[in-house]
Protein backbone atom coordinates (compact mmCIF):
# COMPACT_ATOMS: atom_id res chain seq x y z
CA UNK A 1 0.00 0.00 0.00
CA UNK A 2 2.48 2.52 -1.27
CA UNK A 3 1.22 6.15 -2.03
CA UNK A 4 3.69 6.19 -4.75
CA UNK A 5 1.96 3.68 -6.92
CA UNK A 6 -1.77 4.66 -5.78
CA UNK A 7 -2.16 8.52 -6.81
CA UNK A 8 -6.17 9.08 -5.30
CA UNK A 9 -8.51 11.18 -6.29
CA UNK A 10 -10.26 12.15 -2.46
CA UNK A 11 -14.01 13.30 -2.80
CA UNK A 12 -14.03 15.14 0.71
CA UNK A 13 -9.84 16.68 1.41
CA UNK A 14 -9.20 19.30 -0.76
CA UNK A 15 -6.71 17.77 -3.66
CA UNK A 16 -3.07 18.70 -2.99
CA UNK A 17 -2.17 21.00 -5.49
CA UNK A 18 1.22 18.84 -6.06
CA UNK A 19 3.21 19.28 -9.48
CA UNK A 20 4.49 15.55 -8.41
CA UNK A 21 8.27 16.92 -7.79
CA UNK A 22 9.56 14.84 -4.31
CA UNK A 23 10.28 17.38 -2.03
CA UNK A 24 11.24 15.18 0.64
CA UNK A 25 12.89 11.85 0.12
CA UNK A 26 12.93 9.39 2.89
CA UNK A 27 14.96 6.03 1.72
CA UNK A 28 15.10 3.13 3.91
CA UNK A 29 15.66 5.51 7.32
CA UNK A 30 16.63 3.87 10.59
CA UNK A 31 16.97 5.50 13.99
CA UNK A 32 18.51 3.96 17.22
CA UNK A 33 19.50 5.28 20.37
CA UNK A 34 22.17 2.89 21.99
CA UNK A 35 20.36 -0.75 21.88
CA UNK A 36 16.78 0.79 21.42
CA UNK A 37 15.49 1.46 17.59
CA UNK A 38 13.31 3.64 17.04
CA UNK A 39 12.69 3.84 13.38
CA UNK A 40 13.18 0.99 11.26
CA UNK A 41 13.59 0.83 7.69
CA UNK A 42 11.48 3.74 6.82
CA UNK A 43 10.94 4.94 3.18
CA UNK A 44 8.13 7.88 2.15
CA UNK A 45 8.39 10.06 -0.38
CA UNK A 46 6.08 13.30 -0.29
CA UNK A 47 5.94 15.37 -3.24
CA UNK A 48 5.55 19.56 -3.51
CA UNK A 49 2.16 21.04 -2.22
CA UNK A 50 0.98 17.51 -0.67
CA UNK A 51 0.10 17.82 3.60
CA UNK A 52 0.88 14.92 5.23
CA UNK A 53 0.11 13.52 8.87
CA UNK A 54 2.68 11.49 10.49
CA UNK A 55 0.30 9.30 12.47
CA UNK A 56 1.20 7.26 15.46
CA UNK A 57 0.99 6.86 19.66
CA UNK A 58 3.29 8.64 21.71
CA UNK A 59 6.82 6.62 21.40
CA UNK A 60 6.68 5.02 18.44
CA UNK A 61 9.45 7.97 16.71
CA UNK A 62 7.16 10.81 15.43
CA UNK A 63 9.20 13.31 16.86
CA UNK A 64 12.73 11.51 15.85
CA UNK A 65 11.37 11.21 12.18
CA UNK A 66 10.69 14.90 11.63
CA UNK A 67 13.73 16.20 13.29
CA UNK A 68 15.64 13.79 11.04
CA UNK A 69 14.15 15.77 8.15
CA UNK A 70 15.73 19.18 9.72
CA UNK A 71 18.94 17.01 9.90
CA UNK A 72 18.66 17.31 14.14
CA UNK A 73 18.57 14.16 14.15
CA UNK A 74 21.21 11.85 12.12
CA UNK A 75 19.81 8.79 10.79
CA UNK A 76 21.57 5.48 12.00
CA UNK A 77 21.43 3.95 8.23
CA UNK A 78 19.48 4.97 5.10
CA UNK A 79 19.25 8.58 4.52
CA UNK A 80 16.44 11.38 3.91
CA UNK A 81 16.74 13.86 0.64
CA UNK A 82 15.86 17.44 0.73
CA UNK A 83 14.54 18.58 -2.69
CA UNK A 84 17.55 16.03 -3.89
CA UNK A 85 19.81 16.79 -1.24
CA UNK A 86 21.53 14.83 1.70
CA UNK A 87 21.39 18.09 4.34
CA UNK A 88 24.26 15.60 6.38
CA UNK A 89 26.82 16.17 3.70
CA UNK A 90 26.40 20.14 3.85
CA UNK A 91 28.90 22.78 5.02
CA UNK A 92 27.58 24.65 7.70
CA UNK A 93 26.67 27.57 5.68
CA UNK A 94 24.86 25.59 3.17
CA UNK A 95 22.54 23.64 5.28
CA UNK A 96 21.94 27.11 7.25
CA UNK A 97 20.88 28.28 3.76
CA UNK A 98 18.52 24.94 3.19
CA UNK A 99 17.04 25.31 6.68
CA UNK A 100 15.93 29.17 5.92
CA UNK A 101 13.58 26.71 3.66
CA UNK A 102 11.71 25.24 6.38
CA UNK A 103 9.77 25.99 9.14
CA UNK A 104 9.43 24.03 12.17
CA UNK A 105 6.63 24.52 14.92
CA UNK A 106 7.88 22.16 18.00
CA UNK A 107 5.48 20.77 20.31
CA UNK A 108 5.89 23.31 23.20
CA UNK A 109 6.42 25.71 20.93
CA UNK A 110 10.44 26.24 21.73
CA UNK A 111 10.27 30.08 21.85
CA UNK A 112 13.45 31.39 23.53
CA UNK A 113 12.37 32.25 27.07
CA UNK A 114 15.06 35.22 27.29
CA UNK A 115 13.61 36.90 24.66
CA UNK A 116 10.68 38.78 24.10
CA UNK A 117 7.18 37.05 21.31
CA UNK A 118 8.44 40.08 19.01
CA UNK A 119 12.57 39.03 19.56
CA UNK A 120 11.55 35.58 18.73
CA UNK A 121 9.44 36.26 15.44
CA UNK A 122 12.17 39.03 14.07
CA UNK A 123 14.86 35.94 15.22
CA UNK A 124 15.19 34.20 11.82
CA UNK A 125 14.57 37.78 9.76
CA UNK A 126 17.69 39.32 11.50
CA UNK A 127 19.94 36.02 11.33
CA UNK A 128 18.99 35.73 7.27
CA UNK A 129 17.61 38.65 5.80
CA UNK A 130 19.10 42.13 5.52
CA UNK A 131 16.32 44.18 6.55
CA UNK A 132 16.41 47.80 7.74
CA UNK A 133 14.20 47.47 11.23
CA UNK A 134 11.30 48.84 9.97
CA UNK A 135 11.31 46.53 7.50
CA UNK A 136 11.47 43.68 10.32
CA UNK A 137 8.61 45.08 12.84
CA UNK A 138 6.07 45.32 9.71
CA UNK A 139 7.04 41.48 8.66
CA UNK A 140 6.71 40.79 12.86
CA UNK A 141 3.23 42.47 13.04
CA UNK A 142 2.01 40.91 9.85
CA UNK A 143 2.40 37.45 10.74
CA UNK A 144 0.97 37.92 14.15
CA UNK A 145 -1.61 39.10 12.40
CA UNK A 146 -1.98 35.72 10.94
CA UNK A 147 -2.48 33.97 13.37
CA UNK A 148 -4.81 36.20 14.88
CA UNK A 149 -3.06 37.34 17.94
CA UNK A 150 -3.57 41.19 19.29
CA UNK A 151 -0.27 43.68 18.86
CA UNK A 152 0.40 43.71 22.38
CA UNK A 153 1.92 40.41 22.41
CA UNK A 154 4.87 41.52 20.89
CA UNK A 155 6.28 42.76 23.96
CA UNK A 156 5.96 39.78 26.31
CA UNK A 157 7.83 36.90 27.11
CA UNK A 158 6.91 33.56 26.32
CA UNK A 159 6.31 32.82 29.89
CA UNK A 160 3.17 35.40 30.39
CA UNK A 161 1.23 33.96 27.48
CA UNK A 162 -0.69 30.64 27.56
CA UNK A 163 -0.35 27.91 25.65
CA UNK A 164 -2.34 27.97 22.74
CA UNK A 165 -0.54 31.12 22.25
CA UNK A 166 2.32 30.39 22.69
CA UNK A 167 2.02 27.60 20.15
CA UNK A 168 0.47 30.17 17.07
CA UNK A 169 3.52 32.70 18.23
CA UNK A 170 5.85 29.34 17.29
CA UNK A 171 3.51 29.01 13.76
CA UNK A 172 4.16 32.81 13.13
CA UNK A 173 8.06 32.25 13.96
CA UNK A 174 8.16 29.37 11.84
CA UNK A 175 6.31 31.59 9.17
CA UNK A 176 8.62 34.38 9.10
CA UNK A 177 10.77 33.56 6.33
CA UNK A 178 8.03 31.96 4.51
CA UNK A 179 8.99 28.61 3.88
CA UNK A 180 8.65 25.90 1.15
CA UNK A 181 8.06 23.26 3.82
CA UNK A 182 6.61 23.09 7.43
CA UNK A 183 6.99 20.79 9.41
CA UNK A 184 4.37 20.66 12.62
CA UNK A 185 5.41 18.35 15.57
CA UNK A 186 1.91 17.93 17.71
CA UNK A 187 0.48 21.10 17.01
CA UNK A 188 -2.60 20.40 18.49
CA UNK A 189 -1.37 18.18 21.33
CA UNK A 190 -2.55 19.76 25.04
CA UNK A 191 -4.71 21.93 23.55
CA UNK A 192 -8.65 22.52 24.51
CA UNK A 193 -10.70 21.32 21.60
CA UNK A 194 -11.54 25.09 20.73
CA UNK A 195 -8.02 26.16 20.37
CA UNK A 196 -6.95 22.76 18.48
CA UNK A 197 -9.80 23.61 16.31
CA UNK A 198 -8.08 27.30 15.70
CA UNK A 199 -4.41 25.46 15.03
CA UNK A 200 -6.40 23.20 12.73
CA UNK A 201 -7.64 26.49 10.89
CA UNK A 202 -4.50 28.43 11.13
CA UNK A 203 -3.00 25.36 9.48
CA UNK A 204 -5.35 25.23 6.43
CA UNK A 205 -4.95 29.38 6.11
CA UNK A 206 -1.41 29.18 5.87
CA UNK A 207 -1.52 26.44 2.90
CA UNK A 208 -4.15 28.49 1.20
CA UNK A 209 -1.79 31.73 1.32
CA UNK A 210 1.50 30.49 0.99
CA UNK A 211 2.02 27.50 -1.59
CA UNK A 212 3.75 25.17 1.58
CA UNK A 213 4.30 21.38 1.61
CA UNK A 214 3.33 20.75 5.03
CA UNK A 215 4.31 17.31 7.11
CA UNK A 216 2.06 17.09 10.36
CA UNK A 217 2.74 15.11 13.28
CA UNK A 218 0.22 14.06 15.36
CA UNK A 219 -1.95 11.50 17.03
CA UNK A 220 -4.89 13.94 17.01
CA UNK A 221 -7.33 12.26 14.16
CA UNK A 222 -9.22 15.67 13.52
CA UNK A 223 -5.97 17.22 12.41
CA UNK A 224 -5.36 14.18 10.20
CA UNK A 225 -8.43 14.08 8.72
CA UNK A 226 -9.21 17.48 8.21
CA UNK A 227 -6.18 19.16 7.19
CA UNK A 228 -4.05 16.24 5.77
CA UNK A 229 -4.62 15.09 2.52
CA UNK A 230 -2.93 11.56 3.47
CA UNK A 231 -2.09 9.51 6.28
CA UNK A 232 1.24 7.93 7.34
CA UNK A 233 0.73 5.77 10.07
CA UNK A 234 3.84 4.60 11.80
CA UNK A 235 3.29 1.48 14.65
CA UNK A 236 6.26 1.65 17.94
CA UNK A 237 8.40 -0.79 16.46
CA UNK A 238 8.34 -3.30 20.22
CA UNK A 239 4.61 -3.96 19.14
CA UNK A 240 5.70 -5.11 15.82
CA UNK A 241 7.04 -8.58 14.33
CA UNK A 242 10.48 -8.99 13.36
CA UNK A 243 9.64 -8.39 9.79
CA UNK A 244 7.30 -6.34 9.67
CA UNK A 245 6.87 -2.56 7.78
CA UNK A 246 6.54 -0.16 10.79
CA UNK A 247 4.52 1.75 8.01
CA UNK A 248 0.86 0.76 8.66
CA UNK A 249 -0.82 2.84 6.36
CA UNK A 250 0.17 5.37 3.92
CA UNK A 251 -2.89 6.65 1.70
CA UNK A 252 -5.53 8.89 1.33
CA UNK A 253 -6.35 10.75 4.86
CA UNK A 254 -9.90 10.01 3.83
CA UNK A 255 -9.72 6.75 3.28
CA UNK A 256 -8.15 5.24 6.54
CA UNK A 257 -11.39 4.57 8.11
CA UNK A 258 -11.46 1.42 5.19
CA UNK A 259 -8.16 0.29 6.45
CA UNK A 260 -8.14 -3.52 6.48
CA UNK A 261 -5.21 -3.68 9.22
CA UNK A 262 -6.81 -3.66 12.52
CA UNK A 263 -4.57 -1.88 14.30
CA UNK A 264 -5.00 0.87 12.07
CA UNK A 265 -8.79 0.68 12.66
CA UNK A 266 -8.47 0.62 16.75
CA UNK A 267 -6.31 3.80 16.17
CA UNK A 268 -8.76 5.73 14.23
CA UNK A 269 -11.63 4.80 16.69
CA UNK A 270 -9.45 5.11 19.75
CA UNK A 271 -10.08 1.76 21.28
CA UNK A 272 -7.79 -0.18 23.18
CA UNK A 273 -8.25 -3.47 21.97
CA UNK A 274 -5.87 -6.05 23.17
CA UNK A 275 -3.89 -3.31 25.12
CA UNK A 276 -6.65 -4.21 27.63
CA UNK A 277 -5.79 -7.97 27.77
CA UNK A 278 -1.80 -6.98 28.35
CA UNK A 279 -2.79 -5.04 30.82
CA UNK A 280 -4.62 -8.32 32.54
CA UNK A 281 -1.93 -10.00 32.00
CA UNK A 282 0.53 -7.90 32.99
CA UNK A 283 -1.16 -7.33 36.38
CA UNK A 284 -1.70 -11.03 37.00
CA UNK A 285 2.12 -11.84 36.82
CA UNK A 286 2.66 -9.36 39.24
CA UNK A 287 0.67 -10.23 41.51
CA UNK A 288 2.35 -14.23 41.12
CA UNK A 289 5.10 -12.89 41.82
CA UNK A 290 4.14 -10.94 44.41
CA UNK A 291 2.22 -14.14 46.04
CA UNK A 292 5.47 -16.25 45.41
CA UNK A 293 8.06 -13.47 47.09
CA UNK A 294 5.58 -14.25 49.97
CA UNK A 295 4.84 -18.21 49.92
CA UNK A 296 8.12 -19.51 47.98
CA UNK B 1 13.20 -19.63 54.92
CA UNK B 2 12.07 -17.79 52.04
CA UNK B 3 13.75 -18.02 48.24
CA UNK B 4 14.11 -13.58 48.74
CA UNK B 5 16.75 -13.92 51.34
CA UNK B 6 19.17 -16.12 49.20
CA UNK B 7 18.97 -13.74 46.11
CA UNK B 8 21.98 -12.54 45.17
CA UNK B 9 22.03 -9.09 44.93
CA UNK B 10 22.41 -9.19 41.31
CA UNK B 11 19.43 -10.72 40.41
CA UNK B 12 19.74 -14.41 39.36
CA UNK B 13 16.59 -15.21 41.47
CA UNK B 14 17.09 -18.45 43.75
CA UNK B 15 21.01 -18.90 42.72
CA UNK B 16 22.83 -17.97 46.55
CA UNK B 17 25.21 -15.10 45.41
CA UNK B 18 28.82 -16.62 44.72
CA UNK B 19 31.69 -14.56 44.76
CA UNK B 20 32.48 -15.62 40.68
CA UNK B 21 29.42 -14.03 39.99
CA UNK B 22 30.09 -11.49 42.00
CA UNK B 23 33.44 -10.78 40.76
CA UNK B 24 32.01 -10.52 36.97
CA UNK B 25 29.06 -7.99 37.87
CA UNK B 26 32.20 -5.85 39.37
CA UNK B 27 34.51 -6.26 36.70
CA UNK B 28 31.31 -5.36 34.30
CA UNK B 29 30.54 -2.10 36.23
CA UNK B 30 34.06 -1.15 36.04
CA UNK B 31 34.23 -1.66 32.37
CA UNK B 32 30.87 0.56 32.11
CA UNK B 33 32.57 3.39 33.89
CA UNK B 34 35.53 3.44 32.40
CA UNK B 35 33.73 3.54 28.90
CA UNK B 36 31.16 5.77 29.89
CA UNK B 37 34.30 8.13 30.91
CA UNK B 38 36.24 8.07 27.99
CA UNK B 39 33.30 8.20 25.89
CA UNK B 40 32.59 11.57 28.16
CA UNK B 41 36.03 13.10 28.08
CA UNK B 42 36.08 12.58 23.70
CA UNK B 43 32.65 14.25 23.55
CA UNK B 44 33.69 17.24 25.75
CA UNK B 45 36.73 17.52 23.74
CA UNK B 46 35.23 17.67 20.63
CA UNK B 47 32.82 20.36 22.30
CA UNK B 48 35.55 22.24 23.14
CA UNK B 49 37.36 21.66 19.68
CA UNK B 50 34.23 22.83 18.09
CA UNK B 51 33.32 26.00 20.46
CA UNK B 52 37.25 27.48 19.47
CA UNK B 53 36.53 26.97 15.92
CA UNK B 54 33.26 28.92 15.67
CA UNK B 55 35.56 31.49 17.93
CA UNK B 56 38.20 32.14 15.43
CA UNK B 57 35.83 31.81 12.26
CA UNK B 58 32.87 34.35 13.06
CA UNK B 59 32.71 37.33 15.40
CA UNK B 60 30.15 36.32 18.44
CA UNK B 61 26.84 38.69 17.87
CA UNK B 62 27.08 41.68 20.48
CA UNK B 63 23.94 41.18 22.29
CA UNK B 64 24.73 37.94 23.28
CA UNK B 65 28.32 39.33 24.77
CA UNK B 66 27.41 41.72 26.54
CA UNK B 67 24.30 39.65 28.55
CA UNK B 68 26.95 37.25 29.09
CA UNK B 69 29.83 39.51 30.41
CA UNK B 70 27.10 40.98 32.84
CA UNK B 71 25.53 38.16 34.18
CA UNK B 72 29.20 36.39 34.84
CA UNK B 73 31.28 39.68 35.50
CA UNK B 74 29.37 42.08 37.45
CA UNK B 75 26.94 39.66 39.36
CA UNK B 76 29.98 37.09 40.12
CA UNK B 77 32.26 40.69 41.63
CA UNK B 78 30.44 40.54 45.35
CA UNK B 79 30.42 37.27 46.23
CA UNK B 80 34.43 37.53 44.81
CA UNK B 81 35.16 40.33 46.72
CA UNK B 82 33.87 38.80 49.77
CA UNK B 83 35.49 35.18 49.79
CA UNK B 84 38.83 37.47 49.18
CA UNK B 85 38.09 39.78 52.15
CA UNK B 86 37.65 36.73 54.52
CA UNK B 87 40.28 33.81 53.18
CA UNK B 88 42.92 37.13 54.02
CA UNK B 89 41.81 37.37 57.14
CA UNK B 90 41.52 33.71 58.33
CA UNK B 91 44.99 33.85 56.72
CA UNK B 92 45.98 35.86 59.03
CA UNK B 93 44.38 34.21 62.43
CA UNK B 94 45.60 31.11 61.36
CA UNK B 95 48.53 31.64 60.64
CA UNK B 96 48.86 34.54 64.10
CA UNK B 97 50.27 32.36 66.77
CA UNK B 98 52.97 30.15 64.93
CA UNK B 99 55.00 33.42 64.02
CA UNK B 100 54.27 35.26 67.02
CA UNK B 101 56.30 32.07 68.68
CA UNK B 102 59.25 32.43 66.62
CA UNK B 103 58.74 36.43 67.04
CA UNK B 104 58.27 36.35 63.04
CA UNK B 105 55.12 38.33 63.14
CA UNK B 106 56.18 40.49 60.45
CA UNK B 107 56.99 37.71 57.73
CA UNK B 108 52.50 37.13 58.13
CA UNK B 109 52.49 39.53 54.92
CA UNK B 110 54.96 37.58 53.04
CA UNK B 111 53.20 34.23 53.62
CA UNK B 112 49.41 35.73 53.41
CA UNK B 113 50.48 37.29 50.54
CA UNK B 114 52.06 34.94 48.96
CA UNK B 115 49.40 32.04 49.51
CA UNK B 116 46.94 34.34 47.96
CA UNK B 117 48.63 35.49 45.08
CA UNK B 118 49.61 32.19 44.23
CA UNK B 119 47.12 29.82 45.00
CA UNK B 120 43.91 31.21 46.67
CA UNK B 121 43.28 33.46 45.41
CA UNK B 122 42.95 32.19 42.22
CA UNK B 123 41.42 28.81 43.17
CA UNK B 124 38.75 30.47 45.23
CA UNK B 125 38.00 32.48 42.71
CA UNK B 126 37.45 29.72 39.90
CA UNK B 127 35.30 27.39 42.48
CA UNK B 128 33.50 30.43 43.20
CA UNK B 129 32.78 31.01 39.67
CA UNK B 130 32.31 27.13 38.92
CA UNK B 131 29.05 27.06 41.61
CA UNK B 132 27.64 31.02 40.61
CA UNK B 133 28.20 30.47 36.80
CA UNK B 134 29.78 26.93 35.80
CA UNK B 135 26.03 25.56 37.64
CA UNK B 136 24.01 28.37 36.24
CA UNK B 137 25.10 27.97 32.52
CA UNK B 138 24.41 23.97 32.91
CA UNK B 139 20.84 24.71 34.07
CA UNK B 140 20.03 27.49 31.84
CA UNK B 141 21.22 25.45 28.58
CA UNK B 142 19.85 22.55 30.03
CA UNK B 143 16.52 23.90 30.35
CA UNK B 144 16.97 25.21 26.34
CA UNK B 145 17.83 21.95 25.56
CA UNK B 146 15.21 19.86 27.01
CA UNK B 147 12.71 22.56 26.18
CA UNK B 148 14.16 22.28 22.74
CA UNK B 149 14.64 26.12 22.43
CA UNK B 150 18.90 24.58 21.33
CA UNK B 151 16.94 22.50 18.46
CA UNK B 152 15.34 25.64 17.41
CA UNK B 153 18.00 27.61 17.68
CA UNK B 154 19.62 25.26 15.02
CA UNK B 155 16.77 25.13 12.86
CA UNK B 156 16.38 28.65 12.30
CA UNK B 157 20.43 28.74 11.10
CA UNK B 158 22.06 29.98 14.32
CA UNK B 159 24.34 27.44 15.18
CA UNK B 160 23.81 26.67 19.00
CA UNK B 161 27.64 26.58 19.66
CA UNK B 162 28.31 30.00 18.47
CA UNK B 163 24.93 31.63 19.67
CA UNK B 164 25.09 30.35 23.39
CA UNK B 165 28.07 28.40 24.14
CA UNK B 166 31.11 31.14 22.30
CA UNK B 167 29.97 34.08 24.20
CA UNK B 168 30.15 31.85 27.81
CA UNK B 169 33.20 30.99 27.11
CA UNK B 170 34.90 33.88 26.29
CA UNK B 171 32.89 35.56 29.32
CA UNK B 172 34.64 33.32 31.37
CA UNK B 173 38.26 33.56 29.91
CA UNK B 174 38.35 37.38 30.01
CA UNK B 175 37.08 38.01 33.05
CA UNK B 176 38.34 35.50 35.59
CA UNK B 177 41.61 36.78 35.67
CA UNK B 178 40.03 40.06 36.53
CA UNK B 179 37.67 38.28 39.36
CA UNK B 180 40.97 36.71 40.44
CA UNK B 181 42.76 40.25 40.64
CA UNK B 182 39.54 41.42 42.71
CA UNK B 183 39.85 38.68 44.80
CA UNK B 184 43.74 38.86 45.31
CA UNK B 185 43.33 42.25 45.95
CA UNK B 186 40.55 42.11 48.93
CA UNK B 187 42.46 38.72 50.57
CA UNK B 188 45.48 41.63 50.52
CA UNK B 189 43.45 44.47 52.10
CA UNK B 190 41.93 41.95 54.31
CA UNK B 191 44.65 40.51 55.59
CA UNK B 192 46.70 43.75 56.30
CA UNK B 193 43.31 45.26 58.11
CA UNK B 194 43.74 42.24 60.61
CA UNK B 195 47.21 41.79 60.93
CA UNK B 196 47.99 45.82 61.80
CA UNK B 197 44.58 46.85 63.23
CA UNK B 198 43.86 43.87 65.09
CA UNK B 199 46.89 41.86 65.90
CA UNK B 200 49.21 45.07 65.92
CA UNK B 201 51.58 44.09 63.68
CA UNK B 202 53.80 46.72 62.34
CA UNK B 203 52.70 48.16 58.83
CA UNK B 204 56.15 48.95 57.67
CA UNK B 205 57.40 45.86 58.54
CA UNK B 206 54.89 44.05 57.10
CA UNK B 207 54.64 45.73 53.58
CA UNK B 208 58.12 45.31 53.24
CA UNK B 209 58.83 41.84 53.66
CA UNK B 210 55.74 40.97 51.45
CA UNK B 211 57.61 43.60 49.00
CA UNK B 212 60.76 41.29 49.24
CA UNK B 213 59.03 38.06 48.94
CA UNK B 214 56.36 38.17 46.37
CA UNK B 215 57.33 38.65 42.89
CA UNK B 216 55.64 39.61 39.92
CA UNK B 217 56.20 36.24 38.54
CA UNK B 218 53.73 34.36 41.37
CA UNK B 219 51.03 37.52 40.42
CA UNK B 220 51.48 36.45 36.93
CA UNK B 221 51.57 32.47 37.33
CA UNK B 222 48.59 32.87 39.38
CA UNK B 223 46.43 34.27 37.25
CA UNK B 224 47.37 32.84 34.15
CA UNK B 225 46.57 29.84 35.80
CA UNK B 226 42.77 30.90 35.96
CA UNK B 227 42.54 31.42 31.90
CA UNK B 228 42.66 27.32 31.57
CA UNK B 229 40.12 27.68 35.22
CA UNK B 230 37.82 29.89 32.95
CA UNK B 231 37.68 28.12 30.09
CA UNK B 232 37.62 24.49 31.78
CA UNK B 233 34.28 25.85 33.44
CA UNK B 234 32.61 27.54 30.56
CA UNK B 235 32.87 24.22 28.79
CA UNK B 236 32.24 21.88 31.18
CA UNK B 237 28.81 24.21 32.09
CA UNK B 238 27.84 24.53 28.65
CA UNK B 239 28.72 20.77 28.03
CA UNK B 240 26.89 19.30 30.59
CA UNK B 241 23.54 21.92 29.62
CA UNK B 242 23.90 20.74 25.97
CA UNK B 243 23.77 17.24 27.01
CA UNK B 244 21.17 17.25 29.62
CA UNK B 245 18.84 14.55 30.08
CA UNK B 246 15.06 14.99 29.66
CA UNK B 247 12.92 16.23 32.73
CA UNK B 248 13.67 18.30 35.44
CA UNK B 249 15.48 15.85 37.07
CA UNK B 250 17.86 15.91 34.01
CA UNK B 251 18.27 19.99 34.43
CA UNK B 252 19.09 19.48 38.34
CA UNK B 253 21.87 16.85 37.63
CA UNK B 254 23.32 18.72 34.65
CA UNK B 255 23.68 21.46 37.27
CA UNK B 256 25.33 19.25 40.41
CA UNK B 257 27.79 17.90 37.84
CA UNK B 258 28.69 20.69 36.38
CA UNK B 259 29.80 22.08 39.70
CA UNK B 260 31.91 18.98 41.24
CA UNK B 261 33.34 18.51 37.09
CA UNK B 262 34.46 22.11 37.09
CA UNK B 263 35.82 21.79 40.61
CA UNK B 264 38.09 18.36 40.05
CA UNK B 265 39.31 20.08 36.95
CA UNK B 266 40.33 22.97 38.55
CA UNK B 267 42.08 21.26 41.39
CA UNK B 268 43.66 19.05 38.55
CA UNK B 269 44.11 21.75 36.39
CA UNK B 270 45.85 23.83 39.53
CA UNK B 271 48.26 20.80 40.23
CA UNK B 272 49.44 20.20 36.50
CA UNK B 273 49.98 24.23 36.10
CA UNK B 274 51.98 24.32 39.49
CA UNK B 275 54.23 21.94 38.11
CA UNK B 276 54.12 23.67 34.91
CA UNK B 277 54.97 26.97 36.41
CA UNK B 278 57.62 26.10 39.11
CA UNK B 279 59.85 24.56 35.89
CA UNK B 280 59.33 27.81 33.68
CA UNK B 281 60.11 29.73 36.74
CA UNK B 282 63.38 27.73 37.20
CA UNK B 283 64.14 28.01 34.06
CA UNK B 284 63.46 31.82 33.92
CA UNK B 285 65.44 32.39 37.36
CA UNK B 286 68.12 29.90 37.54
CA UNK B 287 69.66 31.49 40.36
CA UNK B 288 66.71 29.94 42.64
CA UNK B 289 64.20 31.06 45.15
CA UNK B 290 64.79 34.17 47.09
CA UNK B 291 64.70 34.47 50.79
CA UNK B 292 64.01 32.01 53.65
N1 LIG C 1 17.91 11.86 22.10
C1 LIG C 1 17.39 10.68 22.47
N2 LIG C 1 18.15 9.79 23.14
C2 LIG C 1 17.66 8.59 23.50
N3 LIG C 1 16.40 8.18 23.24
C3 LIG C 1 15.59 9.01 22.58
C4 LIG C 1 16.04 10.30 22.15
N4 LIG C 1 15.02 10.91 21.50
C5 LIG C 1 13.99 10.05 21.53
N5 LIG C 1 14.33 8.91 22.17
C6 LIG C 1 13.46 7.75 22.36
O1 LIG C 1 12.83 7.45 21.14
C7 LIG C 1 11.50 7.06 21.34
C8 LIG C 1 10.56 7.84 20.47
O2 LIG C 1 10.55 9.18 20.87
P1 LIG C 1 9.70 10.30 20.15
O3 LIG C 1 10.09 10.41 18.73
O4 LIG C 1 9.84 11.54 20.97
O5 LIG C 1 8.21 9.75 20.26
P2 LIG C 1 6.86 10.46 19.82
O6 LIG C 1 6.28 9.59 18.77
O7 LIG C 1 6.00 10.49 21.04
O8 LIG C 1 7.20 11.83 19.34
C9 LIG C 1 11.21 7.22 22.82
O9 LIG C 1 11.22 5.94 23.40
C10 LIG C 1 12.36 8.03 23.33
O10 LIG C 1 12.70 7.61 24.63
MG1 LIG D 1 6.81 13.70 20.11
Amino acid sequence: MTYATEPHVSPTATAAPTDGHVLVEVDHLTVTFGRQMVLRDISIQIRRGETVAILGESGCGKTVFLKTLVALQRPTRGKVLFDGQDLFRLSAAELARERTRMGFVFQNAALFDSMTIGENIAFPLRQHRQLSEDEIQAIVRARVAEVGLPLSVLRKKPGEISGGMRKRVGLARALALEPELMLYDEPTTGLDPIMSDVINELILRTRRQHPVTSIIVTHDMRTATKVCDRIVMLYPLARLKPGESQILYDGPAAEIEKASDRRVIQFVRGEAGERLMEMAREENNHAQSAEESVHG
Amino acid sequence: MSTASLRSPNGLPGVPGGMLNNFAQWVADVGARTMDWIVGLGSISLFFARTLRWLVIRRPRRETIIWNFYQIGVLSLPVVALTGTFVGMVLAVQSYAQFKMLNLETRLGAVINMSLVRELGPVLAATMLAGRVGSAMAAELGTMRVTEQIDALAVMGADPIHYLVVPRFLACLVLIPALTLVADFMGVVGGYYYSVYLLHIDAYYYLQNSANYVGWFDLFSGTAKTLFFGGAIAVIGCHHGFHCDPGAEGVGRAATYAFVHSFVTILLLDLLLGIGFDALYNVLFPQGPRLI
